[in-house]
């Protein structure tokens, strides 16, 4: 209760409430824009954190991560394009029930349900904390690297129909993590005689050219797309927010799924809204309307990618392990200003922890009541064309990089990355397991020299009972995509 | 008109996209040109245990990008193609085209100043997209509101065009330091 009070006081500062207010409203609005969503704004903005406090950085940064999605399901309803990547199940019947006619009523199923996973899940890792502060000094060098190992499976096999591009992307992020000086024995590796390689390569210039950058080239060599902007009733926001209850059970299950899934590294919104959905079309008395204007569709989908940034803080939080790309950028924050995530940090400086999830909190209260007042002005940023946007990125991202240490270089190689991000979203290949096989990379060499210096037989590494547990969890992952490969063959469909 | 569900947005994409095996086969080759490199760009330390060697790292990640690229190209053989490599191909190539304007508004920025540049840049970008008449100066007012938040406002370290040398004492100092 101490450690609450504390972190309700770290939180009482107006810096803190104003980058609160800036990254919830920011959010929200980067949500609302096709083609922008929270990756790019969490890239732009990363370097001027930096010059912050790390409570006011990070709660600009979660500001933006926790509203993006609120925004995100605006253009989802009434447009039929997903603000954010996350919010693509949200089309499915969202804009069914808009040309129905009832596009206010899907808005407020969405914000409710939006709303309530994020609660939810803020709750149950509040009550968790205590076990988590217990556990997490449990976790040593070679606990540590198996659940950084266990993330990089878990992010390759969770990208279905695309697990071995995630694998190659993967590698590829471990082996620019790298490059440079390694640490232990000051030798150079693939510097090819370049000074500024020396340093090796920087994660936040890789980050603002695999999500700006290339983001901008994506706008700018599109076709503007016509929006034709529906009618949305001014009233009943309050009165079909409610309506939330009569779909209670799949909100709940589906914050369950977003919990799980955000705790677990690699996971994340995709996987936990592909089995929120699954399951309330499974369990619905009217699956045949799923696809075709269904609220349960919205509740399922909003509910659970909701709660899954506060749960994707833990293995942030608790061990310094993000488990996706967004939680992989506010690393960079702890980094920058020497504040080690990990198991310390849980059991040491609980008000901090506390105070990210009131600010969670918080950000969700005020992104509902921004809402309520703001969704029919803020349909207008849809309206800003695809190559306008472009443009507006790119300008951005120049502030980002120049604001590291003026490099041209750093251009240099972040335009070289933007042009690689652009490739792979050309072919609708995942971009997250380069940049957490970059952060993860590092950290698996660092922990794994340091454990092996105490293992004499293999089965040693694997004695305590975390260690045995991750490494059954990584035999599990990988013998399950074994499974589906085999069983898609016999099918004669395509491997997983 | 009704909408297939091919048109939708989806979760997990499907299919082979025109370029994949291309792209795949590019990286796998990078991959393995940096493999053969190894023995001259990173260190093999005698009597270290395997973990401990510099160059364990990096020839573990990129034997797994050519293992598993390897892989792929086995598994793709079994998916239909999509026709359309060298048009993909190009439409890669032709996105180096904003790279090149980007890098040369960056270039301009010591030589002309941020305010210019980010002028020029905008407006640039925004008739070379097709844009006439207000949306330029709109674009233009976006510019302007950058270097005005950003420059003015919150003093990001941004360096000073050249240019700003030939103004008079107080103005030189007002367009350093605030444009």
């Amino acid at each position: 209760m101490e450690s609450f009070l504390s972190g309700i006081e770290l939180l009482a500062r107006w810096d803190v409430i104003a980058a609160l207010i800036v990254g919830s409203i920011g959010g929200v609005l980067v949500g609302a824009m096709p083609g922008v969503g929270a990756a790019v704004a969490i890239a732009i903005a990363l370097p001027v954190t930096f010059s912050l406090e790390p409570i006011v950085g990070l709660t600009l940064l979660l500001g933006i991560y926790g509203s993006s999605m609120f925004g995100g399901a605006i253009p989802a309803i009434l447009v039929n394009t997903p603000g954010t990547p996350v919010n693509a199940l949200t089309t499915y019947d969202g804009y069914p029930m808009t040309r129905r006619g009832e596009a206010r009523r899907a808005l407020s199923l969405a914000y409710s349900a939006s709303f309530y996973g994020a609660v939810l899940s803020i709750f149950a890792l509040i009550l968790l904390a205590p076990v988590l502060a217990r556990v997490a000094p449990m976790f040593g060098a070679r606990e540590i690297f198996l659940a950084a190992l266990l993330g990089i499976v878990l992010v390759v096999v969770t990208h279905r129909g695309q697990v071995l591009p995630a694998a190659i992307l993967a590698c590829l992020g471990i082996f620019l993590s790298t490059i440079g000086i390694e640490p232990s024995a000051y030798t150079q590796r693939y510097t090819f005689g370049q000074s500024w390689l020396q340093s090796g390569v920087d994660l936040i210039v890789v980050v603002l050219g695999l999500f700006a950058i290339s983001q901008a080239l994506v706008l700018l060599m599109s076709k503007d797309k016509r929006v034709a902007l529906p009618h949305v009733e001014k009233s009943g926001f309050f009165r079909q927010m409610r309506e939330l209850w009569v779909y209670r059970r799949i909100a709940s299950v589906a914050s369950a799924f977003g919990v799980v899934c955000g705790m677990i590294p690699g996971v994340g919104e995709f996987m936990s809204q592909f089995m929120s959905y699954s399951y309330a079309q499974r369990t619905s008395k009217t699956p045949e309307l799923f696809g075709k204007g269904n609220p349960e569709g919205i509740v399922a989908s909003e509910a659970a990618n909701n709660s899954v940034p506060a749960a994707a803080m833990i293995p942030l939080l608790a061990l310094g392990i993000p488990g996706e790309e967004l939680t992989a950028m506010m690393l960079a924050v702890f980094y920058v200003h020497n504040v080690v995530p990990g198991p310390r940090l849980f059991a040491e400086q609980m008000d901090f922890i506390y105070a990210l999830y009131i600010s969670l909190f918080l950000l969700n209260v005020m992104v509902v009541a921004f809402l309520f007042f703001a969704t029919r002005t803020l349909m207008k940023v849809m309206l800003i064309p695809n190559r306008f946007l472009g443009m507006m990125i790119l300008t951005f991202s120049l502030i980002g990089i120049y604001t590291l240490r003026n490099s041209l270089t750093d251009i240099a190689i972040a335009s070289a990355f933007g042009v690689f991000g652009f490739i792979l979203k050309r072919l609708e290949l995942p971009t997250s397991p380069i940049i957490l096989g970059m952060v993860l990379g590092k950290l698996m060499e660092d922990r794994l020299r340091t454990a092996m210096a105490r293992v004499r037989e293999p089965w040693d590494f694997i004695d305590r009972p975390i260690a045995f547990v991750l490494f059954l969890m990584i035999l599990a992952a990988i013998g399950a995509q074994v499974w589906t490969v085999l069983k898609a063959r016999r099918q004669g469909g395509a491997d997983g | 008109m009704r909408e297939g569900p091919e048109d939708r947005p989806h979760v997990f994409p499907q299919g082979r996209r025109p370029g994949e095996i291309l792209f795949v086969t590019l990286t796998m080759a990078v991959a393995v040109a940096l493999l053969a490199a190894i023995p001259w760009q990173t260190t093999w330390l005698p009597g270290k245990g395997l973990a401990a060697q510099p160059r364990f790292w990096p020839a573990l990640s990129l034997g797994g990008v050519v293992l598993f690229g390897l892989m792929n190209a086995l598994s793709r053989l079994r998916v239909p193609r999509t026709p359309g490599r060298w048009q993909e191909a190009a439409l890669w190539l032709r996105s180096l085209e904003f790279i090149g304007w980007y890098m040369l508004y960056v270039i301009a920025i010591p030589l002309i100043g941020y305010l210019g540049a980010t002028l020029a840049f905008c407006t640039g970008i925004a008739l070379r997209t097709g844009y006439r008449g207000r949306a330029v100066w709109i674009a233009a007012g976006f510019g302007l509101f950058v270097v005005l938040f950003f420059k003015t406002g919150m003093n990001v370290k941004i360096p000073a065009g050249a240019i700003y040398d030939f103004a008079p004492g107080s103005l030189r100092y007002i367009l350093i330091r605030y444009f």
